[in-house]
């Protein structure tokens, strides 16, 4: 198999802005001394009278976006994982998520694939800060097509959405045309087992899916970028098929796809769970990859997961 | 609105709004009199003729923004609005109460004439910030005011909203701070001191005006102030020396009465005296 392209999220970002922002004179953009890493630098190039560098200051850039948008903009705010969901969680929560304003945080550097900038830098439980909040769309793309579609059909939507993008340049894997909010994506079939992904996780499941399989075991792919709200049919109809579930994401085991996963299911139709995300623990310098395999996020750990699910694990009676 | 004032008839109306707010309070049993009745002539002043707005018709693209940044003293803001006409007065009677179009801080989602929902303090200044920005975008001349607590300000976001403020020199936002000096837990000087504030604001690149927040006209020529000098570069505050619980004797500057409902009987006591012209 000849290895995929590859491309960050973060600089399709930057284009798709440019390119809303010639179509709707309406869009407003935002970002906190971070255009250059979040690639917003390029709208304000090309709009600079529709672009607010608002320093080093997100709290104030969550707000001031609440007012833009209740004077009717759509607004576009952008800055690290870690600033928009942790240091102006407030904000959110309060002036833009309960007055259901049409507000897209596109946050980028989320997760450890962050690398060398270590702990400080790196989100683990941004997902589980913006999943608790009522209303708040949430959506971790699986690679930089994935995030233009995704952004795409935010700004055709009113209302409030957390997109999490990362760092790093990411194998492009998506080949849709539209992106459907809140619906799973099976990427493979299969009959053993249901792994669940988001974000760059879902390439590693994949990846893991070609283990297994040389194993004998067959697993079914699922890209639930959306993550709030959940596909729970999908889920559901996956469960009950393959009756094991596991789930990848580059978060903490706590509140997000894991959480959300588990909480469905073990309302809905209890399954043995193995949750493949970071435990309890916080992250550290290095690179992405040396990071990936101490947290075990790699395709090696989601294939062992996944067989020893099957194996010690017998599928509940239908 | 923008006849000449007639004085008395604002003071008539500020003591009404007292009245509405000891009503509505121990009626409902909790809530926040103290800041509210601290504000009411800014509220009156502000919302009877300042404000360019359509109580039947709040979305009017061109109105004038008012936002509450401090949030808990939504009664006096809600007296006025159901004066102006924005929904029925016998809904202030329902304050706080399950099913209420007034929430026990102001939801954007419930009330009609409240623009952004309010209640976590250091919000309103910024959000006031973006509203400035859009009205500028959208060449509008509808002005935004947000009327802050002085505790509030003691919450850093306020500062990061006072430097976006003139470093996009939006002479179209007028902050105004009901300084009464007092917080929950005590005098603001005692708790974390704010002084010197013109300085502070000055500093911040503000265009700084100081009155007695109760005298009417003094408010009404500090707000026609901040219009004259729009266009100039810099967003004005207008620091407004206040008296917590003003109106009601026995609720002056104390503190206690910051988050704590009148009683039937202090609500009594309290009507009789608005009603005599004490205040």
């Amino acid at each position: 198999m000849a290895s995929p392209e590859m491309k960050m999220a973060r600089e399709a970002y930057g284009d798709l802005l440019v390119e809303l922002g010639k179509q709707n004179e309406n869009i407003v953009v935002l970002d906190a001394d971070l255009s250059s890493s979040t690639n917003t630098y390029k709208f304000a190039k090309q709009f600079p009278e529709r672009f607010f560098n608002c320093g080093v200051a997100e709290q104030n850039m969550m707000s001031v976006a609440a007012g833009l948008a209740a004077s009717g903009k759509t607004v576009f705010v952008s800055t690290f994982a870690i600033f928009g969901a942790g240091r102006a969680w407030d904000q959110v929560r309060n002036s833009l998520a309960a007055c259901r304003f049409n507000v897209k945080i596109v946050v980028t550097h989320g997760g450890i694939s962050v690398g060398p900038d270590g702990l400080s830098h790196q989100a683990i439980e941004d997902i589980a800060l913006m999943r608790a909040i009522p209303g708040m769309t949430v959506i971790v793309p699986c690679d930089a097509p994935e995030a233009v579609a995704a952004i795409r059909a935010s700004s055709e939507k009113p209302g409030p959405f957390y997109i999490r993008l990362g760092r790093p340049k990411i194998p492009i894997i998506w080949h849709g045309d539209k992106f459907h909010i809140g619906r799973a994506h099976i990427v493979q079939e299969g009959e053993h087992v249901t792994i669940v992904a988001c974000g760059i996780m879902v390439n590693e499941a994949l990846a893991a899916r070609e283990i297994l399989r040389e194993k004998g075991i067959s697993a079914e792919i699922i890209n639930m970028s959306t993550i709030k709200p959940l596909d729970e049919e999908a889920l559901l109809a996956s469960a009950k098929k393959t009756r094991r579930v596991i789930t990848c994401e580059e978060h903490s085991v706590v509140g997000g796809l894991g959480g959300a996963v588990s909480e469905f299911l073990g309302e809905a139709f209890p399954v043995p769970i193995i949750r493949i995300g970071i435990r309890d623990r916080f992250g550290q310098s290095g690179t992405p990859e040396e990071l990936m395999k101490e947290y075990k996020l790699t395709k090696n750990d989601i294939a062992h997961a996944a067989e020893k699910l099957v194996k010690e694990r017998p599928a509940p009676p239908v | 609105m923008t006849k000449k004032p007639d004085i008395d008839e604002l003071k008539e109306t500020a003591r009404l709004l007292r009245c509405d707010i000891i009503e509505m309070l121990a009626k409902a049993g909790s809530g926040h009199p103290g800041g509210s009745l601290s504000s009411v002539e800014i509220v009156t002043t502000l919302f009877f003729h300042v404000l360019r707005i359509r109580p039947k018709e709040p979305q009017w693209p061109d109105r004038d923004r008012f936002h509450l940044s401090k949030g808990h003293c939504c009664p006096a803001v809600y007296a006025a609005l159901a004066r102006r006409g924005f929904f029925p007065r016998k809904d202030l009677w329902t304050l706080r109460q399950f099913g209420s179009i007034l929430q026990g801080h102001p939801d954007c989602k419930r009330t009609p004439g409240i623009e952004v929902s309010s209640g976590s303090l250091g919000h309103g200044l910024a959000i006031g910030c973006g509203m400035a920005v859009a009205s500028r975008l959208d060449k509008r001349d509808s002005r935004v005011y947000v009327l802050m607590g002085d505790g509030e300000i003691q919450e850093g976001s306020v500062w990061e909203a006072a430097m976006f403020a003139a470093h996009y020199k939006l002479d179209n936002l007028c902050a105004v701070l009901d300084y009464n000096g007092m917080q929950i837990d005590g005098w603001v000087k005692d708790v974390m001191a704010l002084e010197p504030l013109r300085e502070k604001w000055e500093g911040f690149g503000w265009r700084v005006l100081h009155v007695n927040g109760h005298h009417i006209g003094e408010l009404v020529h500090a707000f026609d102030s901040f219009k004259d000098k729009e266009k100039k570069g810099k967003p004005t505050i207008i620091i407004a020396s206040t008296v917590k619980g003003k109106g009601v004797s026995f609720m002056e500057n104390v503190v206690d009465f910051h988050g704590r409902a009148p009683t039937k009987e202090q609500a009594e006591r309290a009507l009789k005296e608005l009603e005599n012209g004490i205040a």
